[in-house]
């Protein structure tokens, strides 16, 4: 049950947006496609959806094969980054669209239609059209149009994507909320990983076309799969690897986060000397940046206590410890090497 | 303060201006066309339109315009879909292709039709002689000319209103089970009501009043194969100022009342939906 991708590869004169993908999204479950631009989610999404027909592979529906079928007849819900409702016709109408396509009764309408209204809490709005609300109303509209003809699976492409951060923030929430109630099968796909990570049961990294890792927002972050991976999820620190004495030299370079960063003024046996270069105070703790030595640039998460406790100020120096450096093989760093990653 | 009249002058004179070469250019002729029709008083004017030339070229004009319209109107919508919703290879010339009737003098591309479908000299004259069709001094040249000459206007109107509109409205249609047609009806006519009806206008005025193309291809003949545009040229070349007047003021009435038609369809959907 749920989703089954196959073998689907997809390729744009020669841009090839989906390289041997396979995926299996459980039933019941919401599920994030996370990755940059060009990575292949939003044209996986649309191949799921029958929106995009791809060159090779296979798609199930619910256990239906689904491939040779077009749009009409999977019985998907879409939502669009940029809403695409129907501007001539009021908030009552655009979710009736499907229902009326289908030739519900009237009064069945009328009553899924007030239903749905109650479900994304615009009840006085119905009569209006969509140039008359905001973007946050008109993405809900979005929503309860996709779902008024209750179909198998929800697909969203960016749906918080046109919004500002707050209502963002917002209906994000609002989604997961709706999730375990009305507990569809979901698909959204984003660019940005903490919504993926507020949002997802489990998230999909995909980059150039394929795959990277599947896991849950917790396996993805603590334990990531690739450099990739890493370097999307979280801010990471990519050091040479002679630097972290207790690894063997496999690859370069050692990745390590910011908050596994330790500060401490004593010389240890694995400590390296380092000198603060700025101090960004982020509310709910301090970002330190530091300089190993003269030429490595070092970045540090602590929180306020920690910081506080230290007593060091800008300009001094001070000894690093880093208590959990992950490594990859010369492999898969090659694949990671993507100027617009590094943070 | 000074600063702020000058200003304020400098905008009626403005206005003046464009007042007076709309007036010139186009309320006094237009006026003129009204009194000169009216110069042998009502009378003159009514016997004119009973004249059974005149009846004959209001015949021919508006059968011709009758046929262009869903003509060119069906092909502008085919045009304008494939243009603004696909990229392939020869668009931009198929898009220059469709302006062609703009940039070639009417009288040009009414020999063009000549060269085409002459009976003796035509390329496919002689095939359609064969088979009992009349296409040059007779109707179906008439109807060709002017199909030709207006195109482009539905296509053009509709492209950029399609291509506004964006592909999402329709994939969201589709999504939710509707078929093209379905698609068509509910979702994109509606978004490109006020291009399609603009580009009809404009093909209704530009096949009511086409001269030249018609002129050549029909051989003007009168009370046979004379539209109305030829009607009144013919009239004023013998001298008889208030048929030609008469007839012209008619013309013109076509066009009034196409205008009008629109203003009251604006109000209308202005009133119903405030989303335009």
């Amino acid at each position: 049950m749920g989703i089954v991708v196959e073998d689907i590869s997809k390729r744009f004169g020669q841009f090839q947006a989906l390289d041997h993908v396979g995926l299996v999204v459980p039933d019941g479950k919401l599920v994030a496609l996370l990755g940059p631009s060009g990575s292949g989610k939003s044209t996986l999404l649309r191949a799921i959806a029958g929106l995009e027909a791809p060159d090779q592979g296979k798609i199930w529906i619910n256990g239906q094969e689904m491939t040779h079928l077009n749009v009409q007849e999977r019985q998907i819900g879409f939502v669009f980054q940029h809403y695409a409702l129907f501007k001539h016709l009021t908030v009552r109408q655009n979710i009736a669209f499907g229902l009326e396509i289908r030739k519900v009764k009237g009064t069945e309408v009328r009553r899924r239609v007030n239903e749905l209204l109650d479900l994304i809490q615009l009840q006085g709005l119905g009569d209006r059209y969509p140039a008359q609300l905001s973007g946050g109303q008109r993405q809900r509209v979005a929503l309860a149009r996709a779902l008024a003809v209750q179909p198998q699976v929800l697909l969203l492409d960016e749906p918080f994507g046109a919004l500002d951060a707050q209502v963002r923030k917002d209906l994000r929430r609002w989604l997961r909320d709706l999730h375990h109630q009305v507990n569809l099968t979901s698909v959204f796909v984003t660019h940005d990983q903490e919504e993926a990570m507020e949002v997802a049961d489990e998230i999909v990294i995909m980059n150039e076309g394929r795959i990277e890792q599947v896991g849950t927002p917790q396996a993805v972050y603590d334990h990531p799969a690739t450099p990739f991976v890493m370097k999307f999820v979280g801010e990471v620190n990519i050091l040479p690897s002679f630097l972290d004495r207790t690894y063997p030299q496999a690859g370069s370079s050692v990745f390590v986060r910011p908050h596994a960063i330790k500060i401490q003024s004593e010389r240890t046996a694995t400590s390296l000397a380092a000198t603060i270069t700025h101090v960004v105070y982020r509310g709910w703790g301090v970002q330190v940046e530091l300089m190993l030595g003269d030429r490595i640039p070092l970045t540090a998460q602590l929180d306020r206590q920690e910081w506080e406790g230290l007593e060091v100020a800008m300009g001094e120096m001070v000894e690093v410890e880093l208590r959990e450096a992950i490594a990859f093989s010369e492999a898969q760093e090659q694949r990671a090497n993507s100027p617009l990653l590094l943070k | 303060m000074l600063f702020a009249n000058s200003h304020k002058s400098q905008k009626w004179a403005l206005i003046a201006v464009a007042l007076f070469y709309l007036a010139l250019v186009l309320v006094i002729p237009a006026l003129v066309v009204f009194v000169e029709a009216f110069d042998d008083g009502i009378g003159g004017f009514i016997a004119a339109l009973q004249s059974r030339n005149f009846q004959k070229a209001m015949q021919l004009t508006l059968i011709a315009t009758a046929i262009t319209i869903p003509l060119n109107t069906l092909f502008g919508l085919c045009a304008a879909w494939v243009i603004a919703r696909n990229r392939f290879p020869g668009r931009a010339l198929l898009i220059s292709i469709i302006d062609v009737p703009f940039s070639i003098s009417p009288v040009v591309a009414g020999l063009m039709l000549v060269l085409l479908y002459g009976e003796r000299i035509g390329w496919l004259g002689p095939l359609f002689a064969s088979i009992g069709i009349k296409i040059i001094f007779a109707l179906p040249g008439i109807v060709l000319a002017t199909i030709f000459v207006t195109l482009p206007f539905v296509a053009r109107e509709v492209i950029p209103v399609l291509e506004d509109l964006g592909p999402e409205p329709e994939e969201a249609a589709r999504t939710l089970g509707a078929n093209d047609w379905q698609t068509f009806c509910r979702v994109i006519l509606p978004n490109i009501r006020w291009g399609l009806i603009y580009g009809i206008l404009l093909t209704n005025a530009r096949a009511l009043g086409e001269f030249g193309a018609v002129a050549v291809v029909s051989g003007s003949i009168l009370g046979r194969t004379s539209t109305l545009p030829i009607f009144v040229e013919q009239s004023y070349q013998n001298y008889q100022s208030v048929a030609a007047f008469s007839a012209a003021l008619v013309l013109a009435g076509f066009g009034v009342l196409m205008l009008i038609g629109k203003a009251i369809l604006e109000t209308y959907y202005l009133k119903k939906s405030p989303s335009h």
